[in-house]
């Protein structure tokens, strides 16, 4: 049995499409579609006073939007939501640093790129790195380099 | 500002720039980016399908083209669709030189497949390959894909390689080396069980960055056996002592917090490794108490670390002034106006009543206004509550409040867990028989067959052994109001099937036993139940039986027995049914019916169902005939495991191994191998320039295997070949995905209820149950709010312990007292007892002799940080700007989380960048503040819209800052 925090990560935009999905777990494309469907159908449907934690299923959701674009987190249960809550924000701040005010194109037009922080910044569903310049770095270099 | 050149530089037309983009890519995504419905989207995506299924297979690609393609496939799946015709190029993406196609090539791989794909043998080579790299960036690269996809059969291939990396000198690898490792543990513990020293020499890495990660393995390595790493404490504490202190590097700041996430980690440890230890939470207190006066309460990530701070003061030994610094802080949280923060205030309250129950009565009013709340979440999480602190006195208030609840939501996964709940707390703290099975009923009636069927069957027994233990007439009133009940609730349309069970067997076992209805009604309604679920198979069982039992008490009691005609047709009706079992009930039936009372009496015996039945396992009455079949030559019975040679499906494969042991041969039907040999030794046989794999890691890699069904077979250990394939297929199908969630419902234990129920009589339950309805009729909400946090909260001051505390504590604090310190087991470990005392600063490099000469007496952080950020003198005025807005964006933050973005249209950036501009830019204008610098922000703007994506287009908030 793997024991993991983070489940995965979705970014979804206003209309309900998908912008970015990291799974830590194996699901089937089938099972992430739906999976998607249920969740962003939920998230969406809630205000903005209300609580940025949804309970699906087993696991629990944390959520934040920024302009049109939602980021989705899925979590176990006893993880600590607030703190997930600014792990969106501060991947969120780390493309703001490397974009130069990050919009939704941005992750469209450099989808490997942002998967790339997302490496840098998550393994086995665990946070391994909260360090900007750390996370950067590989990408800065690879670019150099190529 | 490097940075920022190379991103002007990529995005100048022409294509040095690694992260090249073709006009069909721009077009692509443009088209998707406005793409308005999901329709719409699919359109374009299975467009792309067509278009990559050919281009994709056309010869001689150039690679940044083939990169490209293979982000359109991951663009695909993203989107739903399958891309599998497109997997083969992101493995071969993986052989590339250049080190951004290499790692798109793993990216996509990661993301296409899941460990057990075909394809992952063609990968693990490279994967070797590549974690030999002189440029640590192939192979952090690799060690990303090797957490990915490396499976149980194919860690021993790379283990070698990764236990080598743990101590490189880049520290990136190092970081991702333990958490390869840490994969491997969670997939196969027995694979890594000889290296998990490693975790604790890592612990004590100079790299912040890799300290930090290797707390996660460590976490998982102490949820699962605390006691082994005790030791650890003091450098934990010591470790979370130098992070509130600051002395990690800067770049570990969120937020003017210090290593926040890392703090948070070692809490929670903490919090495991203290639970039910003296010794150890007295070592914490300081360090715990220190971070709770540290934490900023204005900002989001001061308060998630002040929760964590409350959890971990919850679990470990109490100490009273970290009580109170939690109660202070869980009493800001409940009064915020923020719904998250309340949230973790209603959870962290749930954490500490388990330690100091009084806390609760100064925050009634606050929890019942999260009870109230619209919000469905904080609903859910006040229930919780609710449930942890049910007793006795509170209990209908609050199985009332949940069964209407559930009664009021459609999500099934949330009903049933609830529906559960009830049915524990109504079973641990029932103050009355009535109220309990009008609880039951009610319970069942709207959840029905959603509740586990254990459920129902508990509530049998129940009734059947009744609630008193001394008290006979207690329970047979007991009985007699579940049968008063089931008889109304009969005439309600649609009952389920789980319930009708219920009825049926107590309407059969009690129906006639108190007199008050005679065995013609009941039998009436019994017969009325078999036909109204006529194609309920299992109701019409329990509905025979029932109507047996009735007949055979009137029978034994010596009546006269006179079935009903309904009741005769159904019996005509059930002797010719296509179910057996219900032809053989009725046919007992018939059998019963024509038997003298003294038979009767015997066979169905009144209100028996509580009396054990004795079951001879070993069948000794058999003895006596076996003896004499032997002696009339028969052969002796030989169990099936100690018969030699025994043919079962399971072993069937492995036969040609071991032929000589039956006399059956079964060649004929061997499985044709010479088809699978080519691929295997590439994965797993260790061949001219791979390490070699230790050779004992097989057999007990291919015994762990839990789904394989094949028995272990000594004799068949060295053929890795066969047995890779097998398990190959197996797991395919073998593979779990969301498990659903455990009912929690099911422990209490029979004699804890039974304890609980007779807390209070009859008298004061209808009092307060009809003050309570009444209340729902005022008017005025704050005095009913009163009233009914009365009623939670009111029985308070004389805090009652829970029956059964131990049942539903959490897992951290479910480690049992053991105050035992387990004896260091490392040289180091002991070393770093000793050492913090007296030279602080040196703490992290304990245990690392090597590392210490490198940096002797300085901070190792602190020259970390400068080999870190070597672009530090550039970014400094970035990260100047976003320290000096901060401030800003917490204060919108403290009061509604998610509130910043809440103005849809209007431009966040102004508010925060501009202050005087505060109201909706026009967009064209935002190209200019794309970036911070003005020139490059123009290249990339312009770009963009020679493809033809401008902001006036369909979708302008694709063009919409996110960070406000």
């Amino acid at each position: 049995m793997k024991e993991m925090g983070i489940r995965f990560i979705l970014m979804v935009n206003k209309q309900g499409q998908t912008r970015l999905a990291q799974y830590y777990e194996w699901l089937t494309l089938e099972e992430r579609r739906a999976l998607e469907g249920e969740i962003v159908r939920k998230c969406l449907a809630r205000n903005e006073q209300q609580c940025s934690f949804v309970e699906h299923r087993n696991y629990k959701i944390v959520y934040r939007r920024y302009a049109s674009l939602f980021f989705l987190v899925g979590v176990e249960n006893d993880e600590n939501e607030l703190a997930i809550l600014e792990f969106i924000h501060l991947l969120v701040e780390t493309m703001d640093r490397h974009f130069g005010n990050v919009c939704e194109l941005d992750i469209m037009f450099h989808l490997e790129k942002a998967h790339f922080m997302l490496e840098e910044m998550v393994m086995n569903g665990s946070i391994v790195e909260t360090s900007k310049a750390n996370i950067l770095s590989p990408i800065q270099l690879m670019e150099k380099a190529s | 500002m490097e940075q920022l050149r190379t991103f002007g530089r990529e995005l100048a037309m022409g294509s040095q720039g690694g992260f090249y983009q073709s006009k069909e890519f721009l077009d692509l995504v443009k088209s998707i980016g406005e793409a308005r419905s999901k329709a719409e989207e699919d359109r374009i995506v299975v467009n792309e399908i067509d278009t990559l299924k050919r281009r994709i297979a056309e010869p001689d690609i150039p690679k940044r083209k083939m990169k490209e393609y293979i982000i359109r496939l991951v663009y695909i799946e993203m989107l739903g669709h399958d891309a599998s015709f497109g997997y083969i190029h992101a493995v071969k993406m993986t052989h590339d030189d250049s080190l951004l196609v290499k790692r798109t090539g793993y990216l996509a791989v990661t993301l296409f497949l899941n460990e057990e794909h075909d394809l992952i043998i063609l990968i693990v080579n490279t994967i070797q390959k590549d974690l030999k790299s002189d440029n640590y960036l192939v192979v952090c690269a690799a060690l990303n894909a090797v957490c990915k996809l490396i499976n149980e059969e194919t860690i021993p291939a790379v283990l070698p390689q990764v236990v080598e990396l743990l101590a490189h000198p880049k520290e990136a690898v190092r970081k991702k080396a333990i958490m390869a490792l840490h994969c491997f543990y969670q997939k196969s513990p027995s694979s890594v069980s000889h290296l998990i020293s490693n975790f604790r020499k890592r612990l004590c890495d100079n790299d912040p960055g890799v300290m930090g990660a290797t707390l996660c393995p460590l976490f998982d390595l102490i949820t699962r056996d605390v006691n082994s790493y005790k030791d650890l404490v003091i450098s934990f504490v010591s470790i979370l002592k130098q992070v509130t202190e600051r002395r990690l590097s800067k770049a570990y700041d969120y937020h003017q917090m210090p290593a926040p996430f890392i703090q948070i980690k070692l809490l929670k440890i903490l919090a495991l490794l203290g639970s039910g230890d003296k010794q150890a939470s007295e070592n914490m207190y300081t360090v715990v108490g220190d971070v709770f006066r540290k934490c900023d309460f204005s900002s989001n990530i001061g308060n998630a670390v002040l929760y964590e701070c409350i959890c971990c003061v919850s679990s470990i030994y109490p100490n009273p002034k970290l009580l109170d610094s939690a109660a202070d802080i869980i009493s800001r949280f409940l009064k915020s106006d923020s719904h998250n923060l309340k949230y973790m205030g209603i959870d962290a309250l749930g954490r500490l009543i388990k330690i100091s129950p009084e806390i609760a009565e100064q925050h009634q009013l606050a929890v019942i206004d999260c009870l109230e709340d619209p919000d469905d979440t904080l609903k859910r999480k006040t229930f919780e509550l609710l449930y942890k602190m049910t007793k006795s006195t509170n209990v209908e208030v609050i199985v009332d409040r949940m069964i209407d609840y559930m009664i009021s939501i459609n999500d099934n996964h949330y009903k049933t867990e609830i529906a559960s709940r009830c049915v524990e707390l109504a079973e641990q703290f029932a103050p009355s028989n009535q109220w309990f099975i009008q609880a039951m009923n009610k319970v069942f009636e709207h959840t029905g067959d959603l509740v586990n069927i254990k459920v129902a069957h508990n509530l049998m027994r129940l009734i059947a052994e009744g609630f008193g233990e001394d008290d006979d007439n207690a329970d047979s009133k007991l009985r007699s109001s579940a049968v008063e009940s089931y008889l109304r609730i009969l005439g309600e349309p649609k009952l389920p099937s789980g319930f009708l069970q219920v009825i049926c067997w107590v309407l059969g076992e009690y129906g006639t036993a108190d007199g008050m209805f005679c065995a013609s009604d009941i039998t009436g309604k019994l017969c009325d139940v078999a036909e109204a679920y006529s194609s309920d198979d299992t109701v019409k069982a329990y509905a025979v039986t029932a109507l047996m039992k009735i007949y055979a008490f009137e029978i034994a009691a010596g009546r006269e027995v006179d079935m009903l005609t309904e009741c005769q047709s159904l019996m005509e009706e059930l002797l010719a049914s296509h179910s057996t079992d219900l032809q053989q009930r009725a046919y007992e039936l018939q059998g019963v019916i024509g038997l003298d009372a003294h038979a009767v009496e015997f066979i169905m015996p009144s209100d028996a169902s509580c009396e054990d039945i004795e079951v001879d396992k070993d069948l000794s009455f058999l003895d006596g005939y076996i003896q004499e079949a032997i002696e009339k030559g028969a052969q002796p019975y030989i169990p099936e495991s100690e018969r030699p040679g025994v043919l079962n499906m399971g072993n069937f494969r492995n036969q040609d191994h071991h032929e000589s042991s039956h006399g059956l041969r079964f060649e004929a039907y061997e499985l044709p191998k010479p088809a699978v040999q080519p691929r295997i030794p590439r994965a797993l046989l260790p061949s001219t320039e791979i390490v070699p794999v230790p050779e004992p890691v097989y057999p007990r890699e291919t015994y762990q295997t839990p789904v394989t069904p094949i028995p272990s077979n000594p004799s068949d250990a060295g053929s890795a070949e066969l047995k890779l394939r097998l398990d190959g297929v197996q797991k395919k199908w073998g593979r779990p995905t969301y498990t659903p969630e455990t009912s929690t419902s099911n422990s209490t234990s029979q004699k804890t209820v039974n304890g609980a129920a007779q807390v209070d009589g009859p008298s004061t339950v209808n009092s307060t149950r009809e003050t309570y309805a009444s209340r729902k009729l005022q008017v005025e909400i704050s005095h009913e709010k009163q009233k009914l946090a009365a009623s939670l909260f009111g029985g308070s001051s004389k805090p009652e312990k829970r029956p059964a505390t131990g049942h539903k504590v959490s897992k951290a604090s479910s480690h049992m007292l053991e105050k035992s310190h387990v004896p260091n087991s490392s040289m180091e470990v002991a070393s770093e007892k000793t050492a913090p005392a007296q030279t602080p600063p040196d703490l992290l490099d304990l245990g690392e002799p090597t590392s210490t000469s490198t940096a002797p007496s300085l901070d190792p952080f602190k020259q970390l940080e400068v080999l870190l950020d070597a672009t530090q003198d550039a970014s400094a005025a970035n990260s100047a700007t976003s320290a000096s807005r901060s401030p800003d964006v917490m204060a919108l933050y403290a009061d509604t989380p998610v509130g910043i973005h809440n103005k849809d249209e209007a431009d966040l950036l102004s508010g925060m960048s501009n202050m005087s501009g505060a109201t909706a830019r026009p967009q064209p204008t935002k190209g200019s503040s794309k970036g911070p610098n003005p020139k490059d922000s123009l290249e990339k703007d312009s770009l963009v819209r020679q493809m033809g994506v401008k902001p006036s287009s369909q979708n302008p908030n694709l063009f919409k800052d996110l960070l406000g």
